[in-house]
């Protein structure tokens, strides 16, 4: 019953999309005839709103059959069992391919249902190709869920044969073949991080398709003016913000799961969610000058464009099995399908965008290199060479096989020496670029903005040296990202400073700064959140030790400053079918003081098999000391080998994510008085575009 | 601002000027970008080969960033807890996974390899932690450098075990 209701309404929900695109195309050319097209305009948008409703029902039916332990669907048998708690069990629905699927596709039918309540009226004109693009998307994701992946397969046993097979409608001679319990959920999911990192993420994918469709229909019916821009900016903004909080706790999940003592290993996978963001974030930059300048407007086209090829190209890399990684799906056959969907998508979009290639020609021109548009469009080359850098490393051993036969991969050193300096030059950007006067910055004016927070580099580079940083590249890197911190709070300083001319006291003068200009000092959060990021960065790639060793009850291993005690292990199963080793370790200070008693461990998952390592971590904000139990002898001896790391000033990354991610919320709170100020400029344009 | 706006008004002249400038600076920014990329692939590139491959090449591949898969031979494998040195032999198998489907799957090919005693083979020498699957017949895939005498040092070392890789489920 369950079963029936949920795939019947991932039939229609597909349905829906499919009517609503063809739909909505029709109502569009008729523009003589207005009422019919107002007609077959309400009619598709009805029908694309239908969409949400229905993939609900399947998604509550899906997770329902999890939760109750209906192990005769293929799905439910893959990645739920008995004895998951039932907050797993919820999650579960994301936890293998074909689920994901359709959760992608009912935030993708959500957002574009909000995006068509709330921009109705106003946008009226562009909806129509709103409604085509999102909803070709949207069918696109059904149809995979429903002809390659369907959550809804069920398991078969033959009569005769006794095999059993998968499928969706009862193949002929066959029973419905329940197992007796299913496999569980990737134990290397079971984390709290890795239970909400891929419905961020994939929140931060179908943000970014609505100022897509926008931006199409925008294309489409040519009006090219900053309306898109304007109408998707909050848009862009929440699925950056979702964007970033993903990457951040993938970051923060592979720290405490993967066991390699780090945060990042560019991974394909993690690439593949890596450079839509860096896109996204060219984007958000460059529509500024678009929208004071009237400049780059065939540049935003094609970063959205791109944003959007990337986002669908990130979904196929982590499905279609064609890069090894850490956590890449099972190889499936939807590969040929994306990439002839994103290959039809990115050629209509381009031709679109030639066909209006002459409306979008810049307003002004380029005054001189050394203005706040140049320093913006510096900033969009960086980001776009290292967006290109991450797709060529993650894509290297497919194209090197291509152009000379021989297979040559990439890794993790490669991407840090090319993006590194990139980063760092970007870091460099973000202290001077908003010190730079538009139209053309003098030397002079740039000179009385940052001779302070200059002179206060050199002083701290004194602290940096004698705290421990001796190489040439880690003092540049320390000095550049002091320098852009000290620049970005001068921002604050002066602000306030004019502020209290006004009487006001420190702390109201800084709120009134953050909401009279939102985006401005939200922006400045962000990028003290990134220097402190990088802070974090330079100490755990250039500070990072490492050691490890086999050591017997009682003997003692020293790295950095602290020495670890092994003190014993224990050996025992789990409720939850777990078989747990897992060592006691007292950590000293260097004064031989006892600062903490650590677990680390080993879980072996007996139904799926696979080993898990938990790190035991003594954490502070100067260092983590981070202790993996990799290997031990059998119980009769005494032997344990442990991996340690000390991982100096890591916490600061978690720290600047989430002042990186409080900016962003300052920058993209609805904000009324802007509200109200776009639509008595909004309202006369759009009455006259009628 | 009214003196700025006048400026940008002068068009013709700076902006000729200009684009020269800017091209300038683009094709600075695009070597730079070059330079970055070739001067890393150089140094840090990895060449995926078979251990026939390896042996074909010789003296060519010595020292070069190499990521390498073979089939363990079964009594090759010595394990030092106390040292965390593992030595053990691989025997060639293809590295292509459509050539192993094609030659019946993972658990046919690896015991073909190891029982012919004709296939290549090469000495692989880790320091590190035994893994649990560190066993006969199984898949070691190794990334690392091979030195004149014909020794592969493995920096990393994953294992891939047919028995449970190719039943399971594999969703993650």
């Amino acid at each position: 019953m369950t079963l029936t209701l949920g795939l019947t309404s991932l039939c229609l929900a597909f349905v829906c999309a499919v009517y609503a695109a063809v739909a909505a195309l029709l109502a569009a050319p008729h523009k003589a005839a207005w009422v019919d097209s107002a007609r077959w305009q309400a009619s598709a948008r009805n029908a694309a709103m239908l969409t949400w409703p229905l993939l609900t029902i399947a998604s509550l039916c899906l997770i329902t059959l999890i939760v109750t332990g209906a192990f005769e669907v293929e799905y439910v048998s893959r990645v739920s069992s008995f004895a998951m708690p039932w907050y797993l069990k919820i999650t579960a629905l994301w936890g293998g391919q074909a689920g994901s699927l359709l959760f992608w596709s009912w935030l993708m039918s959500a957002f574009a249902a909000a995006a068509m309540l709330r921009r109705w009226e106003r946008d009226r004109s562009l909806m129509p190709y709103v409604i085509a693009a999102t909803m070709i998307t949207l069918a696109f994701f059904l149809f995979l869920s429903l002809a390659l992946e369907n959550p809804f397969r069920r398991l078969w046993q033959d009569g005769v044969t006794g095999e059993i097979v998968e499928a969706v409608l009862p193949p002929a001679n066959a029973t419905v073949f329940v197992p007796p319990d299913g496999n569980g959920l990737n134990p290397l999911l079971r984390h709290p991080g890795m239970i909400i990192h891929p419905p961020l993420l994939y929140l931060g994918f179908v943000s970014f398709i609505i100022p897509y469709a926008f931006a199409i229909a925008a294309l489409v019916t040519g009006r090219t003016d900053d309306e898109w821009i304007r109408t998707t900016r909050r848009w862009t903004l929440v699925g950056w913000l979702f964007l970033s909080l993903g990457l951040i706790l993938g970051g923060r999940w592979a720290y405490d799961v993967l066991g390699w003592g780090g945060f990042w290993g560019w991974d394909p996978v993690e690439n593949a969610a890596l450079i839509p963001f860096l896109i996204g974030t060219a984007f958000l930059h460059s529509v500024v000058i678009q929208e004071k300048r009237g400049m780059f407007k065939k540049w935003n086209m094609l970063l959205i464009i791109l944003t959007y090829s990337s986002i669908i190209w990130g979904t196929f890399l982590t499905r279609s099995g064609i890069l090894s990684s850490v956590h890449a799906f099972a190889r499936s056959a939807i590969g040929p399908y994306f990439f002839g969907f994103i290959s039809l998508t990115f050629v209509t979009s381009m031709v679109l965008l030639s066909r209006r290639w002459d409306s979008l020609g810049s307003e002004n021109e380029l005054d001189s290199w050394f203005s706040r548009e140049a320093a913006f469009l510096l900033n969009n080359l960086i980001f776009i060479s290292l967006a290109f850098v991450t797709f060529l490393g993650s894509h290297f051993p497919i194209f090197t096989e291509l152009v000379t036969g021989q297979k040559v991969a990439v890794g993790p050193p490669w991407f840090n020496q090319i993006n590194g300096p990139l980063l760092l030059a970007l870091v460099l950007l973000m202290g001077v670029g908003p010190m730079v006067a538009w139209h053309r910055a003098t030397f002079k004016s740039l000179g009385r903005l940052t001779w302070i927070p200059a002179v206060l580099t050199l002083l701290a580079l004194a602290v940096h040296y004698a705290l421990g940083a001796r190489t040439p590249i880690t003092l540049l890197a320390l000095a550049v990202i002091t320098f852009s911190g000290l620049t970005t709070l001068a921002e604050f300083v002066r602000g306030v400073i004019a502020r209290r001319r006004f009487g006001e006291n420190v702390v109201t003068a800084l709120l009134t700064l953050a909401a009279r200009n939102r985006r401005r000092y939200g922006g400045y959060v962000i990028h003290l959140g990134v220097v402190v990021m990088a802070f974090g960065v330079v100490g755990a790639y250039f500070f990072q030790q490492e050691t490890q060793a086999t050591l017997a009850r009682g003997e003692t291993l020293s790295l950095g400053g602290f020495t670890m005690r092994y003190d014993s292990l224990a050996d025992f199963p789990t409720d939850d079918r777990r078989q747990v080793t897992r060592a006691t370790v007292t950590v000293f200070d260097a004064d031989g003081d006892p600062v903490a008693e650590l677990y680390p461990r080993r879980d072996f998952f007996v139904d799926s098999g696979q080993p898990m390592t938990i790190p035991g971590v003594r954490s502070t904000l100067t260092e983590d000391f981070y202790i993996l139990l990799v290997g031990w002898e059998p119980i009769a001896a005494n032997g344990a080998t442990f991996k340690v790391y000390v991982n100096p000033l890591i916490n600061l990354v978690w720290l600047g994510g989430l002042v990186f991610i409080l900016g962003t919320l300052v920058a993209a709170w609805p904000d009324v008085e802007e509200a109200r100020r776009y639509s008595a400029v909004a309202t006369p344009v759009t009455a006259g575009a009628d | 601002m009214t003196q700025t706006i006048a400026t940008s008004n002068t068009i013709p002249a700076t902006s000729k000027n200009g684009r020269g400038k800017f091209l300038v600076g683009g094709a600075l920014i695009l070597a730079a970008l070059v330079y970055l990329i070739v001067t890393a692939t150089q140094s840090t590139a990895q060449y995926f080969y078979t251990v026939q491959e390896l042996k074909d090449r010789g003296d060519a591949v010595v020292g070069k960033n190499i990521r390498v898969s073979g089939a363990v031979v079964g009594d090759s494998v010595q394990y030092n807890a106390e040292t965390l040195e593992l030595r053990f032999t691989v025997a060639n198998m293809p590295g292509d996974q459509a050539e192993i489907d094609a030659l019946g799957g993972l658990a046919v090919v690896l015991k073909n390899a190891v029982s012919d005693p004709n296939s290549a083979r090469v000495n692989v020498i880790y320091i590190g932690v035994k893994p649990d699957l560190m066993k006969g017949e199984a898949q070691a895939i190794m990334d690392g450098r091979l030195d004149e005498n014909g020794l592969f040092h493995a920096d990393t070392l994953l294992m891939k075990c047919p028995t449970r890789y190719e039943d399971a489920p594999a969703n993650q």
